[in-house]
């Protein structure tokens, strides 16, 4: 560190003890975290670039997707994401109000995402697309539905996190925890729009 | 040849030299010269060369590696702690040109082993026809190689001939200096066919093929086995690979001609159940293009080939759904390999149906002759 | 949707699932007596521990604890008595390969021989060589950089647990139903569904994803640390190297873990609901396995195998009474290492027909590998020259590991060649190589570091006379176990066989045996070494702090560290910075002490990590209830974790003024 660089080299201990105030490596470890979850996501894309055009004889996505209903379904993970970040701007701002109210927005758009999501999956089943029929129906599953999963556990953070803030304000752990969501929050964005673009619009090409 | 004769040191021992017994398992020599490091020592020209590599390339590494071995004991009584005399330089941690030479040091050797790991891969790629015989022999022009293709049951080994329409089980045989081509799958789980003496390992894998070229250059009875692991029956997944004069070769072949019993579909999917330590079977007659349909994971009659499904795979799959029979499978859950009604094809009813893969089909990237990356 | 107990020849019952009592071994006299004394020892140790009241001393002290040094200690105890089961399974494979000659079936049939080599080498990776080398990491790096705690103290109290769960559901497995019989990878075909329709499989994939949890965790808790709670001074560039090493080890974690989540979730997906990935038909592709799993087992190794390089890198230079030579290139080895870990997974399975460009690129980047490790040979070896090289345990481990690591690297630079790996590939040779870098290199770094640090741990010495039998024990059986298979792979002999028919090959087997023999006596030597040190613990105290003048920051403070491992965090100038402190005059402060920030202790990680394991349970055995249940259970109590906000507290000033006058005391009385 160049900050040493003058410091007397006899000098064993400084006479204010460095401290590392609590969480200030949450951050770090979060993003850590998430590049780690970010590698699952590039597990199951790789297997869908496999395993992706491999019917077995049965349907292909042309046929199966709804290319207007999983627009629908992008925009409202895009305008959660647009949401959340009215909710970080009044968390900055210390407006608990509002910043809840836009957390409920959020959490409500998420759910609308999840039960679509969860119809479309209901469609296919229904029309007899399930996961065993072929090796590109189950990556295509496991793929999207990891990321609806994904959703679900960020929706449930959101109210547990919407309850703690309730209760004890926007203390530190609280904002640090919102940021911590709001970085997963746009991660899943992220990873849909790949979901979006490679799965669903490059599968209506081929 | 293969098979070692018992060393001396395992025969039972006179009572009054016990010694001799200790003197020879001290003896590392005397315990390898009693036995044969057939990898070290093989009959066939592949296998010879990649036993040359093998030398090669542990010599080459011998030349960093005893230094190394050396200095580490040298430096280690040298500078040990009584060791007053020896220079000590407690604050000395950086030279650049000793840098140079540890790092350079290893990789001049990197790159001259790297050098002859690229052309000994590609000459020694088993998908490469072969083009010697031996050291001095070239494989005469117009040659047909021995075509031998290998199918890994559980737990035995499945070899058809299709030249000359027999099957055996767990018995190989060829002439000694004909080049072999080998084509191999797998029923079920994958296995790895070696004959060590002959050429290095391939695996046999369901619903791909591989390939494997070699010679066998001296005649003898050979060890054959499955080199990788594939369940409760692998220990007992040998078979006997002999090296036979042409005229042998012929009465081989004549042999299993005689042998009544036909390779059928019907045949081979009672073989295929699963079954340890089985003896030689012959099969007289083979029903054509059975080893592709094993590939295509169509012997069961009413399946639909892989290779079709996947043809189908490639074209317009929105246009499927109006071919007779393409609509959604009724059942919710295929739990045997789909049936035609599945797919829409009729059944493959003659043998000749199986669409034959040759090594220039124009879908050749879709069939599942599978390589990694 | 039809379910998996349509193929499973199970009876799948509502309450118990597939389990009956027919799942328990009874008909194994083994395994049954395996249980029973284990049981008994069991039974014994739980009332022991009842008679002297130390129950609520565990929990309180240890089990519920955040501090990393007790975390780094049980994760390796975890990590040798593991070991001890890794190593019965090892003997019982010796035992079966040097008697089933000649048509003799040996002593173990095929389900319970295929399940011992699987359970072994799982066992062996996962939760022997795992634990040990994160345990000290745990220990260690902390007070290596000077600072109090890790990043994430919960974290890492979870992580542990998390891993220990995995464990508990390996051993499960030896006495209710069955281990996968797969080989340590569980390659589909075989362990799909239809090849392997029992728990094994699901024990593996259980065991392995909830020890994964606390692997991954424990991955991004020690990446934190070490780039965000460094001493004061410390650049990176200043850091010891044992913590470069650790932070690319836990870089190669992060980056290589989520892969073997994701594979092995695949893989269930195709045994539970019925997909098509991994299979022979409907357009799955077994091959994709493979490549994921090596993609993941590749880094693995180096994983195990780059913080032992610290640790060697440590010993010689403080034995040898010397700056480390080359440090910067010895970082930077490191970091190439690091990369190039990712780009030679194909050098696994040159023989499954990948084409010759492909198989040269993999073969090449994987000797390019050697480069790095081989100047780390020599910056140990020029370490050594014109230094002091004091010959206690630590460092005889060293030189014995910088002869034998050489010997397994030309060996494993020899399979890199992929001509030459088609005849030694799957053989006993490759066996011997990997046991002779994992063995030559990870054990023997492990039992260099335990030496080495064990003063700092316990505040006495270890024993050196049976610590020499071990030592030599080891050693000359890991030669006698080891030299055999090379020599039989020679002899084109495969891995994983049961029986054989050439009686030529008997002998290599009864001298490989004899080896594992020497090396179980080296098993019993260390742990009457550690007995024998605990009993004679007085003898062996050390109250320097710094027992073989020590080079790094853990030797600054005391043995065994106070919680708070440093009352002053130490100021850092120099690479190694207690040589540098010792070397300038440094006087211990003895006055002016302060309170000190530390995080609390919490019983949610054990809670998590036995809902784990019932969670796990659950899903192998097809007891529905018992997952949806344990899964709930997870969320409900991770979700209340979260409502404890007061995590941490002060020590108060009286009690480090305490501690440091001890410390304080115990000095004078050793300079008197």
């Amino acid at each position: 560190m160049s900050e040493m660089a003058g410091v007397n080299r006899d000098l064993f201990h400084l006479p204010e003890e460095p401290h590392h105030p609590e969480g200030s490596s949450t951050m770090l470890g979060f993003w850590m975290y998430l590049m780690s979850d970010c590698l699952i996501f590039a597990m199951l894309f790789a297997t869908y670039g496999v395993l992706g055009t491999s019917y077995a004889g049965g349907p292909g996505p042309r046929e199966l997707f709804d290319l207007p209903l999983v627009a629908l379904n992008t925009s409202m993970l895009l305008l959660s994401s647009i949401t959340y970040g009215f909710a970080m701007l009044n968390m900055t701002e210390r407006r608990q109000g509002p910043m809840l109210a836009w957390l409920a927005v959020t959490g409500l758009f998420g759910l609308a995402f999840l039960s679509i999501e969860l119809y479309e999956f209901a469609h296919l089943i229904h029309e007899g697309a399930v996961p065993q029929r072929s090796a590109f129906l189950s990556s295509f599953f496991t793929l999207v539905g990891t990321h609806g999963l994904h959703v679900l556990f960020g929706t449930i953070w959101l109210v547990v996190l919407m309850v703690q803030v309730r209760l004890k304000g926007l203390i530190p752990a609280n904002c640090r925890r919102l940021m911590c969501l709001s970085l997963f929050w746009h991660f899943l964005d992220v990873i849909w729009i790949g979901v979006f673009t490679f799965v669903y619009l490059m599968g209506m090409l081929r | 040849m293969s098979q070692c004769s018992t060393p001396a040191y395992l025969a039972p021992m006179p009572a009054r030299r016990p010694f001799k017994r200790l003197i020879a398992a001290a003896l590392l020599p005397a315990l390898l010269s009693g036995c044969d490091l057939v990898v070290m020592n093989p009959m066939g020209d592949v296998a010879i060369q990649q036993r040359n590599l093998v030398i090669f390339a542990l010599a080459l590494m011998l030349l960093i590696v005893i230094p190394v071995i050396a200095l580490v004991a040298l430096f280690a009584w040298r500078y040990r702690a009584s060791n007053t005399d020896a220079r000590y330089e407690p604050d000395w941690d950086h030279s650049t040109q000793l840098e140079l030479v540890i790092w350079s040091a290893p990789l001049l050797i990197v790159i001259a082993l790297g050098a002859v790991t690229w052309t000994g891969t590609h000459l020694l790629d088993p998908y490469r026809p072969l083009e010697r015989l031996d050291a001095t022999r070239p494989v005469a022009a117009g040659t047909k190689p021995l075509q031998v293709q290998v199918v890994a049951l559980d737990w035995k080994w499945l070899f058809i001939y299709p030249e000359y329409g027999i099957a055996t089980v767990n018995e190989l045989a060829a002439p000694v200096d004909r080049p072999i081509q080998f084509r191999l799958t797998s029923s079920s789980v994958m296995n790895a066919f070696y004959v060590p003496t002959l050429a290095g390992m391939i695996y046999a894998m369901p619903s791909m093929e591989t390939n494997l070229h070699a010679v066998i250059n001296k005649p003898g009875n050979y060890a054959g086995f499955s080199a990788n692991y594939s369940g409760a029956g692998f220990s007992g997944m040998r078979f006997r690979f002999h090296g036979l004069d042409d005229a042998g070769f012929a009465a081989w072949v004549a042999q299993n001609r005689k042998a009544p019993l036909p390779l059928s579909r019907a045949n081979y999917l009672k073989l295929e159940k699963p079954t340890e330590k089985v003896p030689v079977i012959r099969f007289g007659r083979v029903q054509p293009g059975l080893f592709d349909a094993v590939v295509n994971q169509c012997v069961r009659p009413g399946t639909t080939c892989m290779s079709d499904m996947m043809r189908r795979d490639v074209g317009d799959s929105a246009a499927m759904t109006h071919m007779p029979g393409m609509g959604m499978p009724q059942r919710p859950r295929p739990q045997s390999p789909l049936t035609t009604s599945d797919a829409g094809a009729a059944p493959p009813a003659k043998p000749a149906d199986i669409r034959q893969r040759g090594p220039a089909a124009p879908d050749q990237s879709r069939t599942p002759h599978q390589k990694p990356l | 949707m039809a379910s998996p107990m349509t193929v499973s020849p199970f009876a799948v019952s509502p309450l118990f699932g597939r389990f009956t009592l027919e799942s328990l071994p009874l008909h194994e006299p083994i395994v049954v007596a395996t249980f029973v004394a284990v049981a008994l020892g069991g039974a014994a140790l739980l009332a022991a521990l009842t008679k002297f009241k130390l129950w609520g001393y565990l929990w309180k002290e240890w089990f519920t604890s955040v501090d990393h040094k007790k975390i780094g200690i049980m994760y390796m105890i975890l990590g040798i008595v593991m070991l001890l089961r890794g190593f019965s399974d090892a003997i019982m494979m010796r035992l079966q390969q040097a008697i089933a000659f000649g048509g003799s079936e040996g002593y173990l049939n095929a389900h319970h021989y295929d399940q011992v080599f699987t359970a072994h080498g799982v066992i062996m990776i996962f939760f022997v060589a795992m634990p040990i080398v994160t345990g000290l990491m745990n220990y260690v790096v902390p007070l290596q950089i000077g600072a109090r705690d890790v990043s994430f103290p919960f974290l890492n109290n979870f992580s542990f647990w998390m891993t220990a769960s995995g464990a508990v559901l390996v051993m499960m497995s030896l006495f209710v139903g069955e281990f996968a019989q797969t080989g340590w990878l569980a390659m589909p075909p075989l362990s799909g569904i239809a090849a392997s329709p029992g728990v094994g499989v699901d024990y593996y994939i259980w065991a392995l994803q909830i020890a994964g949890v606390g692997t991954l965790l424990s991955g991004v808790n020690l990446i934190a640390t070490i780039v965000k709670m460094r001493a004061p001074g410390m650049s990176m560039m200043k850091m010891p190297i044992f913590c470069w090493t650790s932070l690319c080890t836990n870089i190669l974690i992060v980056a290589a873990f989520p892969v073997l989540t994701a594979v092995l979730a695949l893989l269930s997906l195709d045994r539970y609901a019925g997909t098509a990935f991994f299979t022979n038909t409907l357009g799955g592709n077994p091959m994709m396995y493979v490549n994921l799993i090596w993609i993941w087992g590749h880094p693995e190794v180096y994983i195990l195998i780059l913080p032992m390089f610290g640790v060697f890198s440590e010993v010689t230079s403080t034995f040898s009474g010397k700056r480390l030579f080359g440090y910067t290139s010895m970082v930077y080895a490191t970091l190439v290492i690091t990369i190039l870990a990712y780009l030679v997974w194909l050098h696994h399975f040159f023989t499954m027909g990948s084409g010759a460009s492909v198989n040269s690129f993999f073969g090449i980047t994987t000797m390019i590998i050697s480069i790095p490790t081989g100047a780390k040979i020599f910056n140990w070896l020029f370490t050594m020259y014109r230094g002091r090289v004091r010959f206690e345990l630590p460092m005889m481990w060293t030189v014995a590991f910088m002869i034998t690591f050489t010997l397994g690297g030309m060996t494993g630079v020899l399979l890199a060649v992929p001509p030459a790996d088609f005849v030694l590939h799957n053989s006993l040779f490759l066996v011997a190589h990997f046991h002779n870098v994992i063995i030559g290199g990870v054990l023997f770094g492990a039992f260099a570091a335990i030496n080495y640090w064990w003063p700092k741990a316990f505040g006495f010495k270890l024993e050196t006379t049976w610590g020499k039998r071990s030592f030599w024990l080891w050693v000359s059986g890991f030669y006698f176990a080891f030299v055999p298979l090379y020599v039989l792979g020679l002899m084109g002999v495969t891995r994983r066989l049961r029986t054989f028919d050439d009686p030529s090959l008997q002998i290599w087997f009864i001298i490989a045996g004899f080896g594992a023999f020497l090396i179980a006596l080296g098993i019993a030597a260390m742990l009457v070494q550690f007995y024998v040190s605990i009993r004679d613990r007085e003898q062996l105290r050390d109250v320097t702090g710094d027992p073989w003048n020590g080079r790094t920051l853990e030797w600054a403070t005391s043995s065994p560290p106070p919680d708070y491992n440093f009352a002053f965090t130490p100021v850092v100038h120099d690479g190694d910075a207690w040589a540098d402190m010792k070397a300038r005059g440094y006087q211990r402060p003895i006055s002016g002490y302060r309170p000190i920030h530390m995080p609390s202790n919490t019983g949610t990680g054990v809670i998590l990590a036995a809902l784990s394991v019932a969670f796990g349970t659950g899903m192998i055995w097809y007891v529905w209830w018992l997952a949806v249940v344990s899964i709930v259970g997870i969320l409900a109590v991770a979700i209340g974790h979260t409502f404890n906000y007061k995590r941490d507290f002060y020590i108060p000033v009286e009690d480090v003024t305490r501690h440091e006058d001890a410390r304080t005391t115990a000095l004078m009385g050793a300079v008197a």
